[in-house]
């Protein structure tokens, strides 16, 4: 820290792009219709995929355990509808990869109720048994990260969390779940909240949420319930605030260290659409079925906020809104962290928050690139203080080692600030994502030596 | 429907959508009213050097391009810069052959040697004058008055030597205002020197015009306000304390700030992306070695004036003020180590 801290209500660096939510931000969440065939990969979180406890052919109601947590950092995953496991085979994913995975196909007539599961009091319940039942509704940061929710959860030994952060930046541009989940889930948000303080320990919660959700944050406020040590934070508009250790500086103006959590400041954070999930599936032991969706994008016609079952193929939700002839590039999550998608035959995901769709004439990007001015745009971004320009000079060198070692390359996490500004059009984030992976690689490499 | 591919790319998938070339225009529209006003004030003399100049760069890069088979990089703006660069820093009355030497070093050797835009370790203009500097003494410490009433109809017998011949000047020839303060103890008048009252390079002697470009760069986020803000203040403060320890043998601060090429290095030359640090302390520290070493320079150098040797210098030291000093990484304590 500096020789005086002044807490500035923001964290340094950071780009402010186009917010493109105004065609979806006051759309009211809709449900979408079943799909006829549900596709679920076992491979959807951040951990060991999830194992099949169903055979092919049986008949499963809605809510009901399809695979069990294949681990500590994996969770199960529950039938989204009612219906028959027709196959269990590989099904593509986003990544490219194929995935062990189960073809449900709906019945056409059913009610889709869930199925009622044990409940978990917050007021009775010990935080074990409450972060059993946040794994065995199979929750995962629904932000985009996937990552189990109980594990994030779970304070390490010998450290303290202090405050609980619930995360309703949503600064990706035209994404608008969150905003919509605060302004019409406020419930279930609350108490969610109190199972998260239950389970943490944390004496606090903070609700930070970007200026432009003004209306969610005055909702919010207007619905603390009576006892909960809950307070809304309102925070000027900066992409990627969103990212954990931007708010935690954001909100309480404190760095997490260098390769650490931010459990090492006192601190857990939690998306706001995961704490509403957590909020509405506990108090009936139930297991996640579905989620919002924003569906948008120049591309699309019936633009809006969806709750979508979990498994619903990406096809089947595009022939639904219509799209665009001339579309070109289909994104799940936002613009600037999202994975472009190669193959309509992958389906939603727990960790979709967004699926965008653009066309031929939407995509600014330049073919051309010029090589670096070191006009410093991208050292003005990073929210972490890299120096981007400097590591796509040496990513280009393959100098792999020096970047981790001198230039804290592995402190990214692809926010894609420093691209968003390069004017030479250097695809600076790509590089990184490379060179991460390759450094990553070679430690287990040299960790095998060394064990071998 | 929906059965054809798609395109995939790596995030982020939206962009700010300002390139280099659009940039490096801007540049040029700033360099413009100087240009003009150079051409104002020392008339057809100050219109053939810079044109001279300029054209000899856009040859150059365009040749060499096509020598090395590659895409010809004239259309982003760059050789266009260092030429009116280039230009701008000389006598107005400078021999065109050697101006047309110039323009080819400043590319050749200054830039396309070290792989062109982008990797130069020098600024192009500023090796391209400091060439010339060495090796016509003479012809690049000759002046022209501004604002001889025949300017725009007569060019100087100088400007057209024939080539690899030295230039015969006219009889009358001006002393810049470093110059007769340096040698001869005569000292400018501030209004003078802001409104390019005076000799010397062709683009450096009306430092309003040179400011307003820069002010208009730094507005559009197409400059590092540090560098200039460096280069000045730390010659300020500098002459400013030798001007307070004796003001008879010492000129003016704010003499110092507008005479000579101060103003159009500061604001033009020391602030070239390429050859500058890329972190704000890293700027700061590059911008005041240059306004350092100009003041000492003046005041104790054999010339007269110091602005070129000052940035060269500092463009030669810029690579290492970015590997010394970095942004405290978030999360990390602050490291200064030598590489």
């Amino acid at each position: 820290m500096a020789f005086f801290n002044f807490h500035k209500n923001t964290f340094k660096h950071g780009i402010h792009p186009p917010e493109s939510k105004e065609e979806t931000n006051k759309l009211p969440i809709k449900q979408f219709p079943f799909p006829p065939v549900i596709i679920l990969p076992m491979g959807q979180h951040i951990g060991a995929p999830s194992q099949i406890v169903v055979r092919e052919g049986q008949e499963v109601h809605r809510g009901q355990l399809l695979a069990k947590a294949g681990g500590y950092v994996s969770v199960p995953l529950h039938a989204p509808v009612s219906g028959t496991i027709r196959k269990i085979a590989n099904v593509p994913t986003i990544s490219g990869k194929m995935s062990q995975g189960i073809f449900l196909e709906a019945f056409p007539s059913s009610t889709q109720e869930v199925l009622e599961g044990e409940p978990i009091d917050p007021d009775t319940a010990t935080p074990e048994e409450i972060l059993q039942g946040i794994q065995n509704a199979g929750i995962v940061g629904l932000g985009g990260a996937a990552f189990p929710t109980h594990v994030k959860l779970k304070v390490p030994d010998g450290k303290k969390c202090e405050t609980l952060i619930i995360n309703g930046i949503e600064c990706e541009p035209y994404l608008t779940t969150d905003h919509r989940v605060m302004l019409e889930q406020e419930t279930d948000i609350f108490t969610g909240i109190k199972y998260l303080l239950k389970a943490t320990g944390a004496r606090k919660a903070i609700i930070g949420i970007e200026s432009n959700k003004q209306d969610a944050a005055n909702h919010l406020n207007k619905y603390i319930p009576e006892g909960l040590p809950v307070s809304v934070q309102v925070l000027p508009v900066k992409y990627p605030q969103g990212a954990e250790k931007m708010l935690v500086t954001a909100t309480l103006g404190k760095e997490i260290p260098s390769g650490k959590l931010p459990i090492e400041v006192g601190v857990v954070v939690v998306n706001v659409a995961t704490t509403a999930e957590i909020g509405r599936l506990l108090p009936h032991g139930q297991g996640i079925q579905e989620r919002v969706i924003t569906i948008t994008g120049p591309g699309v016609r019936k633009k809006g906020n969806y709750t979508i079952p979990i498994g619903t193929p990406l096809r089947f939700v595009l022939e639904q809104v219509g799209v665009d002839e001339e579309i070109s590039e289909v994104y799940m999550g936002g613009p600037m962290m999202g994975v472009a998608v190669s193959n309509l035959d992958i389906s939603i995901v727990k960790g979709t928050s967004g699926i965008l769709v653009f066309t031929k004439k939407d995509i600014k990007r330049s073919p051309k690139t010029y090589p670096c001015i070191k006009c410093g745009a991208c050292v003005d971004a990073c929210p972490i203080l890299l120096n981007p320009s400097k590591l796509g000079i040496l990513a280009k060198f393959e100098a792999y080692d020096e970047m981790a070692s001198n230039y804290n390359l592995m402190d990214c996490f692809e926010c894609g600030s420093c691209s968003y500004v390069c004017p030479s059009h250097i695809p600076l984030v790509q590089y990184f994502r490379l060179s991460k992976r390759i450094v990553r690689k070679r430690e287990a490499e040299k960790k095998e030596k060394v064990n071998a | 429907m929906l059965k054809k591919t798609l395109d995939i790319s790596s995030s982020p998938h939206i962009v700010k959508g300002r390139s280099t070339e659009y940039i490096m225009k801007n540049v040029v529209w700033a360099l413009l009213p100087v240009v003009f006003f150079s051409i104002y004030s020392f008339g057809l003399n100050a219109l053939l050097v810079i044109f001279t100049a300029t054209f000899a760069s856009v040859l150059t890069e365009h040749f060499l391009c096509k020598l090395s088979k590659k895409e010809t990089t004239v259309n982003d703006y760059s050789a266009i810069i260092t030429g009116l660069l280039l230009g701008l820093s000389l006598p107005p009355s400078f021999p065109l052959w050697m101006t047309f030497v110039g323009g080819v070093i400043g590319i050749a050797l200054g830039k396309y040697i070290f792989g062109g835009l982008g990797y130069n370790v020098f600024n192009p203009a500023l090796v391209a004058r400091a060439v010339l500097q060495a090796a016509f003494p003479v012809a690049i410490t000759t002046w022209h008055p501004a604002f001889l009433a025949d300017r725009f109809t007569t060019v100087s017998e100088s400007v057209f030597t024939f080539p690899f011949m030295e230039p015969h000047y006219d009889a009358i020839s001006g002393a810049t205002p470093l110059s007769a303060f340096k040698f001869d103890g005569v000292s400018t008048s501030t209004m003078e020197l802001a409104f390019g009252q005076v000799s010397g390079s062709a683009g450096e002697t009306c430092a309003i015009i040179i400011a307003l470009g820069g002010i208009y760069l730094i507005a559009r986020n197409m400059m590092s306000w540090r560098i200039p803000v460096a280069v000045l203040l730390s010659a300020f403060l500098l002459s400013g304390a030798l001007y307070i320890f004796n003001n008879e043998l010492y000129p003016s601060p704010v003499f110092m700030l507008l005479s000579g090429g101060l103003m159009l290095g500061a604001v033009f030359m020391a602030t070239d992306m390429v050859s500058s640090p890329i972190t704000p302390l890293g700027l700061w520290v590059y911008g005041a070695i240059i306004g350092i070493l100009t003041i000492v320079i003046r005041v104790w150098g054999g010339l007269s004036e110091g602005v070129m040797y000052s940035i060269l210098l500092a463009n030669a030291i810029s690579p290492h003020i970015d590997s010394v000093i970095k942004n405290r990484v978030y999360g990390t304590k602050r490291k200064i180590k030598a590489a």
